[in-house]
């Protein structure tokens, strides 16, 4: 008989794993992807493919060369970077900006942190706030290239929030919401469609692979302030749909706040969480230089999640 | 008919209970038992025999070495032939009581027939005193001896009986099985139970992956008219079996960390316990049988099976039996996949305990290589304590035994249910006793002052 | 342009001398008088804070010992009585010279000499397998093989020897804190006088089965039988649960016992091997 094997229980383990848990995110991000190609082209393709080869590849490399130690490298983990972050780039993004941003997200603000698991900032948004600094003609150059759809007879389309930083509430009157929910063209190219972003989400629900506490509470938070500024002075303050439906709201709110890695392990951790990034995206967009705040409110929030685990835990058995 | 469960965490582990449609067969005696003197929780009890003596089938061997301790009888009829040290499971030495078998001669005193016996007898210490003459004790994992949980400190009252034939462990059956096979029994003995407790109600759960068993035993409850007892059905979930979830789920009331479940009034009992008690109150039988599953997954269905065995009985003999080890299995587990332990020793012999042989193949137990944390939580949406496994497991490592015991390692219940959802493949629960058993120490030294 | 340069020097400059005269003061307004020999003690310490003294660190040591009315409980056994005497002269304390030690790994259960039975899948913990089980042999006394013993040592001098699966004691590096034979759930490892130019005899096992069932689970298990304690002119050797024990502070060294254990579990080192070879030290 051979050697029996021995090990402390349990002895059996679920089906679910880091590369599985990395592919069903992947797969909900289809909706939106596939909708960006229809309405960007080839270009966006482009875009895509080149963030997500280029992040895998800075990963396998890192863990490989310098980490040096076997079972570090996720590929799955890095595509699902690449893709938000291309998800996150203006179509028009020069290749070795994309480069420098894949590098970036993981050279930098995963691997240096100590790769998967590790990392503090969200890495596609961190990336992305990078070349927005550091490149901020590439990043707001909204420029709209040729797709297999054609929606839109404009060339270069500031986005909407751009607008009414530039112009105010004058420039965004008569938006078509409806219009806005299925595509949007204008703006990076995850923004696109609420709508694909939603069923990704969904899946991703129904896949119990994330929770909707902080979705939600972002959604909420944002429909309220701006609920509340809208009925005060709606001349100056646009309303919630405006807010919920534009710019990078519902990427970032279904894909990039619910990063395992980045948000916060309990419930109520997720749902403060959630109202401090709807409060600062709301002030960006009131008060703010920049048009969009998302990035940056998931980025200062990001900061929080230690506190936040440690305040917050979930309910123990027999205890208060 | 709503379904009742517990709230916190929990995981749904296939079910595969292959040898549910096998009925109990009953084992012939092999040559030799070796009779284990730590067959239940507390102190090993001590031999009473000498080598040489003649024993029937049922007589005391061994006297309870402690408080909690228990009565162990000979399972056999033969000559004792040696009292020594043996290897148990673990492969760790434990005194054992070798008896060569000479037919099958019971002690006198026992009644072997087939009989229902309904009436139960009313004198309740007579009961109690039966329950612990005849070494009954807890068959649900623990083999806590049973008299000492039907006879809680002055001052706590039983508010409910919960016999638990939950049977949340994936591939295991026996219980199953006896609910199938003795119901009548089961629900006297939970009637005796109750008796003892001063006739408070009590509840019989099931899960509702086993609507036959429930069937049967609301009509052998019918049947026998018994006032007091209700069959509620359970949503299934594992581990619905363990106590604190078992009264969560039937009485919503949580038991505090470190207290006893009568502190809430609840004193739970496995099925086989209930049936062992009616063997000992109302036949005056030790329990020296007890059923056992033979299962796996890598086992043709033809060669799952369900037995009657006698404590003693070398696991490797219960194996060649039922067709020998399969070549496909890598481990061999005594219990279920989520809880049991390991056979490390097949030449280890059967305990009160015993309710599984399970063959598990290298895919579906060997370990995958550990990664990297992914924060996801699902250890703690898993557990049903409440717990946080992956912080547990960072303080551990980390060798902070206060923050520890801030975060409750020392009410790990062990269920496994944190290392079976990590995606990231890490032994949060290998560490997490080792936590718990840390805690434990700290808190008994400080309680010792 | 330039009165910002300047400003921003200035300002700068300001900064750092108002912080710096406040952590001046600061530092003297709340000095903490120490002891001076507690410095002088933890200079000549080893300084490896490896906690084999029994004191939290070497700063520890030196803290309690200035205390202490004499240095009965203090003994560093990685400087040894080196720095215990240097240690001595600065309070002015007499110490009780101890014989330098070593640990010493009483198993020999190689993978030749004990058969695997079982393999072990969970945590490379010897802790966690020790609570398990008895082990992946038929011994459940020897070595467990996962390192935990390896792991506890600060000195890099118990390196796991991936043939035999064993840990190796490299008596360069031990400084007998005994940080190892605390680790080792099964405590197979002891800490033994280091001997003459290292030459010590030990019985390199702790089997406590009978015989029979130690041969059968370890060919190299030592079976209880007794003869190197008949054979023992010095009264060194007791055997007491089917397991010999030599007495290190008895054993004078005569070998008589090796010769004479039919299982070789009796193990002499640093000797000089004869008749040809000079002098091996290893």
């Amino acid at each position: 008989m051979n050697r029996m094997l021995v090990s402390p229980s349990p002895h059996v383990h679920a089906k679910a794993s880091t590369s599985r848990i990395m592919g069903e995110v992947c797969i909900a991000l289809m909706p939106a992807i596939v909708v960006s190609v229809l309405f960007y082209g080839w270009s966006e393709l482009l875009v895509l493919a080149l963030a997500a080869v280029s992040c895998v590849a800075f990963e396998w490399a890192i863990t490989k060369f310098l980490f040096k130690e076997k079972g570090r490298f996720c590929g799955a983990s890095a595509l699902v970077t690449g893709l938000l972050l291309a998800m996150n780039l203006p179509v028009t993004t020069p290749w070795w900006v994309v480069l420098i941003g894949s590098l970036f997200a993981i050279g930098v603000v995963k691997m240096s942190f100590g790769g998967l698991g590790q990392n503090v900032f969200n890495p596609a948004i961190a990336a992305r706030i990078f070349l927005l600094v550091s490149f901020p003609a590439y990043m707001t150059d909204w420029t709209v290239t040729p797709g297999f759809i054609h929606a839109t007879d404009a060339v270069s389309g500031a986005t909407l929030l751009g607008q009414y930083a530039e112009g105010g509430m004058a420039a965004v009157q008569g938006v078509d919401y409806l219009q806005t929910l299925f595509f949007n063209i204008g703006g990076s190219a995850g923004e696109i469609s609420a709508l694909a972003l939603l069923a990704g989400f969904v899946y991703l629900l129904c896949r119990r692979i994330v929770k909707p506490w902080i979705t939600l509470s972002i959604f909420a938070t944002v429909a309220v302030i701006s609920f509340i500024f809208n009925m005060i002075d709606p001349a100056t303050y646009t309303g919630p749909l405006f807010n919920l439906l534009t710019g990078g709201l519902v990427l970032g709110a279904c894909f990039m706040a619910t990063d395992y890695v980045t948000s916060p392990m309990s419930n109520w951790g997720g749902v403060i969480y959630g109202i401090g990034i709807g409060f600062i995206v709301m002030m960006i967009r009131y008060f703010g230089a920049y048009p969009e705040g998302v990035s940056f409110a998931i980025l200062i929030m990001n900061m929080t999640v230690p506190f936040l685990n440690k305040w917050f835990h979930q309910k123990k058995y027999g205890r208060k | 008919m709503s379904k009742i469960t517990f709230p916190i965490g929990g995981v749904h582990p296939a079910d595969s209970k292959f040898a549910a449609n096998c009925p109990i067969e009953v084992l012939p005696l092999p040559e030799v038992v070796y009779v284990s003197m730590a067959q239940h929780l507390g102190a090993p009890a001590k031999p009473i025999v000498e080598v040489g003596a003649q024993v029937k089938a049922g007589q005391v061997i061994a006297e309870p070495g402690g408080f909690i301790s228990a009565f162990v009888h000979s399972p056999v009829s033969g000559t004792v032939k040696s009292i020594g040290p043996r290897k148990d499971l673990a492969g760790n030495n434990m005194t054992h009581i070798e008896i060569t078998v000479e037919g099958d001669e019971w002690a006198e005193g026992i009644d072997l027939s087939d009989t229902l016996v309904t009436e139960i007898p009313e004198d309740r210490a007579l009961i109690l005193e039966r329950i612990q003459k005849n070494g009954v004790v807890g068959l649900g994992g623990a083999t806590f001896p049973t008299h000492v949980k039907l006879n809680p400190a002055p001052g706590s009252k039983a508010e409910c009986l919960i016999i638990n034939g939950a049977e949340c462990e994936p591939y295991l059956t026996s219980d199953y099985r006896i609910m199938l096979e003795h119901p009548k029994q089961i629900i006297i003995g939970a009637a005796i139970m109750r008796k003892v407790l001063g006739g408070c109600p009590c509840v019989i759960g099931i899960e509702d992956n086993k609507p036959e068993a429930v069937r049967t035993m609301k009509a052998a409850l019918a049947e026998l008219g018994f006032e007091g007892i209700g069959i509620k059905v359970m949503k299934k979930k594992y581990p619905q079996g363990g106590e604190k979830q078992l009264i969560a789920a039937v009485m919503g009331r949580e038991v505090g960390s470190g207290a006893l479940p009568i502190s809430v009034g609840a004193v739970v009992q496995n099925v086989a316990t209930a049936l062992a008690v009616y063997d000992a109150v109302q036949k005056n039988k030790p329990l020296v049988i007890n059923t056992l599953t033979i299962t796996g997954d890598c086992l043709p269905q033809s060669a799952m099976h369900n037995y009657l065995f006698r404590i003693g009985m070398p696991l490797s003999y219960i194996a060649e039996y039922a067709g020998g080890v399969p070549e496909k299995a890598a481990k061999l587990i005594s219990g279920g996949p989520m809880m049991g332990k390991a056979i490390a020793n097949l030449d280890a012999c059967t305990v009160k305990g015993s309710s599984s042989i399970l063959y598990l193949s290298e895919e579906a137990t060997r370990r995958k290589a550990e990664q990297n944390c992914i924060r996801c939580g699902r250890c703690a949406d898993a557990c049903p304590m409440g717990l946080e496994p992956f912080l547990l497991n960072r303080l551990y490592k980390a060798g902070d035994v206060e923050a520890l015991e801030q975060n409750a390692a020392q009410d790990c219940i062990e269920c496994g249910c944190c290392l079976y959802s990590c995606p990231s493949y890490i032994p949060l629960l290998d560490n997490i006793r080792m936590a718990k058993g840390q805690v434990m120490g700290v808190i008994r030294n400080r309680n010792k002052k | 342009m330039t009165s910002i340069v300047i400003w921003t020097v200035v300002v700068l400059a300001g900064l750092g001398l108002l912080l710096s005269l406040l952590l001046f003061f600061v530092a003297k307004k709340f000095k903490v008088e120490e002891d001076p020999r507690i410095d002088e003690i933890e200079k000549v310490m080893p300084g490896a804070n490896c906690g084999g003294c029994g004191y939290a660190g070497c700063r520890a040591f030196a803290d309690t010992a200035v205390k202490a009315p004499n240095l009965d409980n203090h003994y560093c056994p990685v400087g040894g009585n080196e720095v215990m005497k240097k240690v001595a002269a600065i309070l002015g304390y007499e110490i009780k010279e101890k014989a330098p030690q070593v640990a010493v790994v009483r198993c020999n259960g190689t993978c030749e000499n004990r058969p695997r039975t079982n393999e072990y899948d969970g945590i490379a913990s010897c802790k966690v397998k020790a609570a398990l089980y008895s082990g992946d042999t038929a011994c459940p006394f020897g070595c467990l093989g996962c390192g935990d013993c390896v792991q506890a040592c600060a000195f890099g001098a118990l390196p796991m020897d991936p043939v035999t699966g064993l840990p190796v004691v490299d008596e360069t590096k031990c400084t007998a804190c005994g940080a190892c034979t605390k680790a080792c759930p099964k405590g197979i490892i002891e800490l033994r006088n280091k001997g003459p130019r290292g030459m010590r005899v030990f019985v390199s096992c702790v089997n406590k089965d009978k015989g029979g069932i130690a041969r059968k689970a370890c060919s190299a298990a030592c079976i209880g039988c007794g003869k190197c304690a008949k054979v023992c002119a010095h009264e060194a050797i007791t055997v007491e649960n089917n397991l010999a024990y030599i007495d290190f502070t008895k054993c004078k060294l005569c070998k008589k016992c090796v010769a004479e254990c039919p299982t070789g579990a009796i193990h002499a080192v640093n000797f000089p091997v004869l008749p040809k070879k000079e002098v091996n030290n290893e």
